[in-house]
């Protein structure tokens, strides 16, 4: 039966407890659904024997928590032992790592079953899925009748189509700049990323480390929270994961937003913003005010700020983490020519190793934190990042609960249609999301309409720093309210 | 800021990337490009604010000076490209 992999967490878990549905059943329901699904190139390493050996000792365990027997794509970013893991780059082709990210070992000693990796912009550097070393990644959604293929958006492109497509009941993803809520509003999921510092970084790939973190992307707002805390918690080897207790998300989800405080930022309302953008984000706010809740207009004045400081920080922090790529200890070394010493290998390595749009931003880096420069790009910016952070830390003394936006400037677009343009026009895919990693908050899209072709758009709630289950219920709220049910006509 | 091609090829060199003489023009370009976007910092006023260095309020957390993980050589070389006789091997460095 092949509707089992459209199932939720939620009902997943509850029909499994029921003793309705085995692990092994809803495994072998995505594996099958994976193996038609190729025109998608969402999965990029499947692990259908581990999977089935993960389904059986999940449905041998008869006190499984929330995750137990719960069929997931996991990003290539994450390293999984034994399990190709090259964050989409060919400079780690063939790296198959000797240890499980936190992440991963948190979820499968929970006893979730790893279905495998899924595509993703090379070392989480896009907002298209174009940079992979794997090929494009293809939304399961199209513009009517139009066959021309769309992006699912970047950099968490294939955990997003997967989930969509229903190849998985959910999927891991990582968030730099808005690597988790642009993509899923492309293909109308959610996703959210949680606090700085709420999900370990260990054993993730890492792009920029005062930016990335991991979060779940699902079906629906229960799902984000069921899994989220599954994710979540202190861990002793990320030295920036938080020591505070995880909260039951879940329990959270009450509904009831009535008398919380909603912020309207009026430099969101960018120009040419789009006449559906605007009614989409229009519409979410008289959801969230029929459901009780009092509408505020706020200002966050440095928000024009936040693509550029993040376009000097992220480079910066990715020029630095990625100098590990030399062709010594893992992964990719060019084939050396008579004569050639160490620093040739350096060079050819990582010229071969690295696409191109990684090369530019390592390069940027290199520039910006190179000598003489330093000040003028990189204190600078950090500088603008504390004048960012205060903008919210003011709305939210100031009594503001969520914040609401639009989760993208505009619906999916297809693939190669941005092959010309400017890296700055790509970059613009993140204006509305790259604040939430400058700031360290939780951030979360939800699907919210359709635009005229028929796609799926998204609206996102930018929360307090560690309130994930207050952020959670108001998206809750705004979830039963937009009523999103449309799904992608099959095509692959 | 215009960058000149000269300053591409030393930025190429201090990354340790290989770009061929050929495309050094395009790559002066879009560093050109990159930071004529990121200069719109200059218009911030920053006097008197202090570069951010930790996101959250948390200082970075110590631990005890000791050994915690270890004696693992198999696992560290099994993703080495050249590993030769318990070590990472390496084009000759010294002469």
């Amino acid at each position: 039966m092949s509707d089992l992999s459209k199932m939720k967490i939620s009902e997943a878990r509850d029909a499994l407890k029921k003793g309705d549905v085995t692990s092994v059943e809803l495994t072998q329901a995505c594996l099958s659904e994976i193996e038609k699904a190729g025109a998608l190139n969402a999965f990029v390493h499947k692990s259908p024997e581990l999977a089935m050996d993960m389904a059986r000792a999940a449905d041998a365990n008869k006190d499984g928590g929330d995750m137990n027997g719960i069929p997931l794509g996991i990003k290539d970013l994450f390293c999984t032992k034994g399990v190709p893991s090259q964050a989409a780059s060919g400079i780690l082709a063939g790296f198959k790592p000797e240890y499980e990210s936190t992440v991963t070992s948190q979820l499968f000693a929970g006893g979730a079953v790893m279905l495998g990796k899924l595509n993703m912009d090379e070392f989480a550097m896009g907002s298209s899925n174009e940079t992979s070393v794997y090929g494009n990644a293809v939304n399961p959604w199209k513009r009517g009748n139009d066959k021309a293929e769309l992006t699912p958006g970047g950099s968490s492109g294939g955990s997003a189509s997967a989930v969509a497509a229903d190849l998985c009941l959910a999927a891991t993803g990582t968030d730099t700049g808005g690597s988790i809520r642009q993509p899923a509003a492309f293909v109308g999921i959610t996703g959210i990323k949680p606090t700085y510092g709420r999900v370990s970084r260990w054993g993730i790939v890492a792009f920029a480390s005062s930016l990335d973190q991991a979060g779940p992307m699902t079906k629906d707002v229960r799902d984000a929270a069921i899994m989220l805390r599954a994710m979540s918690g202190h861990d002793p080897k990320d030295s920036t994961s938080a020591d505070l207790a995880v909260p039951d998300f879940e329990a959270a989800l009450t509904g009831d937003i009535r008398g919380k405080v909603i912020g309207i930022p009026k430099e969101y309302r960018m120009d040419g913003m789009s006449g559906e953008i605007e009614k989409l984000w229009a519409d979410g706010t008289a959801m969230l005010k029929d459901a009780g809740a009092e509408i505020r207009d706020i200002t966050l004045p440095h928000t024009k700020y936040a693509l550029p400081a993040y376009y000097v920080i992220a480079p910066a922090e990715a020029s630095s983490n990625l100098a590990r790529y030399d062709g010594v200890r893992f992964g990719h070394r060019a084939k050396l020519d008579a004569g050639d010493g160490i620093t040739e290998m350096y060079e050819k390595t990582r010229a071969e190793g690295f696409g191109s749009e990684v090369k530019r931003r390592v390069m940027i880096g290199t520039y910006v934190l190179s000598a003489g420069f330093y000040d003028a790009y990189y204190n600078r910016a950090r500088k603008v990042r504390a004048l960012i952070k205060r903008d919210f830390e003011n709305v939210f003394a100031d009594g503001i609960d969520a914040i609401l936006t639009p989760a993208t400037p505009s619906a999916a677009f297809g693939l190669g249609e941005m092959a010309d343009a400017d890296p700055v026009q790509m970059y613009l895919n993140d204006v509305f999301t790259v604040t939430v990693n400058l700031a360290g908050l939780p951030g979360i899209a939800v699907p919210a309409g359709l635009d005229r072709n028929g796609l799926p758009l998204g609206l996102q709630l930018i929360g307090r720093p560690w309130e994930e289950g207050d952020l959670l219920n108001t998206a809750y709220s705004l979830e039963r309210a937009a009523q999103f049910v449309a799904k992608p006509n099959r095509w692959w | 800021m215009s960058i000149d091609i000269q300053t591409a090829r030393r930025v190429a060199k201090l990354a340790r990337i290989a770009v061929p003489e050929a495309d050094l023009p395009e790559l002066a370009k879009e560093f050109s490009a990159m930071l004529g976007f990121i200069e719109q910092l200059n218009e911030v006023d920053v006097e008197g604010i202090e570069p951010m260095t930790s996101v959250t309020r948390q200082r970075l957390k110590r631990r005890t000076d000791v050994v915690t993980d270890g004696g693992q050589p198999v696992e560290i070389l099994a993703n080495a490209p050249d590993a030769r006789e318990g070590f990472f091997a390496v084009p000759k460095v010294v002469e």
